[in-house]
């Protein structure tokens, strides 16, 4: 049981480090890139050279596959911000309601179809997530 | 209400204990109310959450600024949930790497069709020049987009908004809107997903296939970088 929790623990304390490293990595190099994308791009590269990772690699599988199930939680607080720009949202609120609606929709639409035109119509199953360890049932 | 309990509540609200369990309870009510949709990806729980969330706020009467000082805590998560989305990356190397050149073309193509539409959706429609600035990056992970936002006359703090709501319409509709246009593959689902609708998109898609949530997560770092470079010299030699 400690175990288990000492080892959760490792590694969300690995996902921080690569934060950190991310934040004052683009800072220093003068990146405008936000630091948890190149946090992301950080932790792809360690553990594709995978030398001792910091965090026993289940637990960080089991820990980001928690972290991305309740991702939607995590947006919640921003997203309540819609609330303080209410004004000027209102104001215009005509342009702003199509224009959301209609290129979020046609980014998703024009990236879809040019992805699988170009990877050909090989259809990849749905595979439930506990088959690949990212969840446990619970 | 007697002064010091009065005292006590105004100092509470302001604090984790107050936002943070307000935040989740809300979420989970949102959970239980899509799953009483079958799942239904239009019943989305980000949505539901927030509605609730503010419906509260504005009865107990509490600022946004009152209630982040305690929501602040599960915001401060969303790092490491990015981060996170390295692992079933690694996990889709072999996916990815197959298919790096379709990734590219199609994020590229995605990218640019979603500035050039919120610009010009924004203009047509007689929105002002300050709103279409802020619209043009929003399909990018919410601090590119407000920094492009920044440096292109356009309103960070209406940008997050538009970022968000942006996030919500694609995770809403995705599931419908990509079956109509017969993209079939988890691969296209979730690049499509994550260069259009960032974050909120990739958090929809990453329970339900672990192929998808890595595309997603690949579209978020490269949308991001695309629209960074390309976004301000739109908006700039924008014509009308």
């Amino acid at each position: 049981m400690l175990r288990h929790v000492s080892n959760i623990i490792m590694a969300l304390a690995t996902l921080a480090a690569c934060q950190v490293a991310g934040v004052l990595g683009g800072r220093a190099l003068g990146l405008p890139i936000p630091g948890a994308v190149l946090g992301m791009a950080l932790l792809t590269v360690a553990l594709l050279l995978r030398r001792r990772p910091p965090a026993p690699q289940a637990a960080l599988t089991r820990t980001a596959g928690v972290l991305l199930r309740w991702m939607g939680l995590l947006f919640v607080p921003a997203g309540v911000g819609v609330m303080a720009n209410a004004g000027p949202i209102l104001a215009e609120l005509l342009p702003i309601v199509v224009a959301i609606v209609g290129s979020s929709l046609a980014g998703l639409i024009v990236t879809g179809v040019v992805m699988q035109r170009m990877i050909g119509q090989r259809h990849t199953p749905p595979v439930p997530l506990e088959a690949q360890g990212m969840l446990h049932a619970d | 209400m007697p002064t010091d309990l009065h005292t006590a509540w105004l100092d509470l609200r302001g604090s984790p204990l107050f936002g943070a369990p307000l935040t989740l309870l809300a979420y989970l009510a949102a959970c239980r109310i899509q799953a009483a949709f079958r799942g239904a990806a239009l019943a989305n729980p980000v949505l539901i959450g927030i509605a609730v969330v503010i419906a509260v706020l504005q009865l107990t009467g509490t600022s946004y600024a009152t209630y982040f000082g305690g929501a602040r805590l599960i915001n401060l998560l969303l790092g490491p949930a990015t981060i996170a989305l390295a692992v079933p990356l690694v996990a889709n190397l072999e996916h990815v790497r197959r298919n790096l050149a379709a990734v590219c073309v199609a994020t590229v193509a995605g990218s640019v069709v979603s500035v050039v539409t919120g610009i010009a959706l924004v203009r047509l429609f007689g929105g002002s020049a300050a709103i279409a600035a802020s619209m043009a990056p929003k399909a990018a992970t919410t601090p590119i987009a407000m920094g492009v936002a920044q440096v292109s006359g356009g309103i960070p703090a209406l940008t997050a908004s538009f970022a968000i709501l942006g996030g919500i319409v694609v995770a809403c509709l995705a599931p419908v809107v990509l079956r109509w246009t017969r993209v079939t593959d988890w691969r296209a689902y979730g690049l499509a997903a994550g260069t259009a609708g960032s974050g909120i998109a990739a958090a929809q898609v990453a329970p339900r296939n672990p192929t998808a949530a890595a595309f997603a997560g690949l579209a978020i770092g490269l949308n991001g970088l695309i629209t960074a470079v390309m976004a301000p010299i739109i908006i700039h030699t924008w014509p009308f």
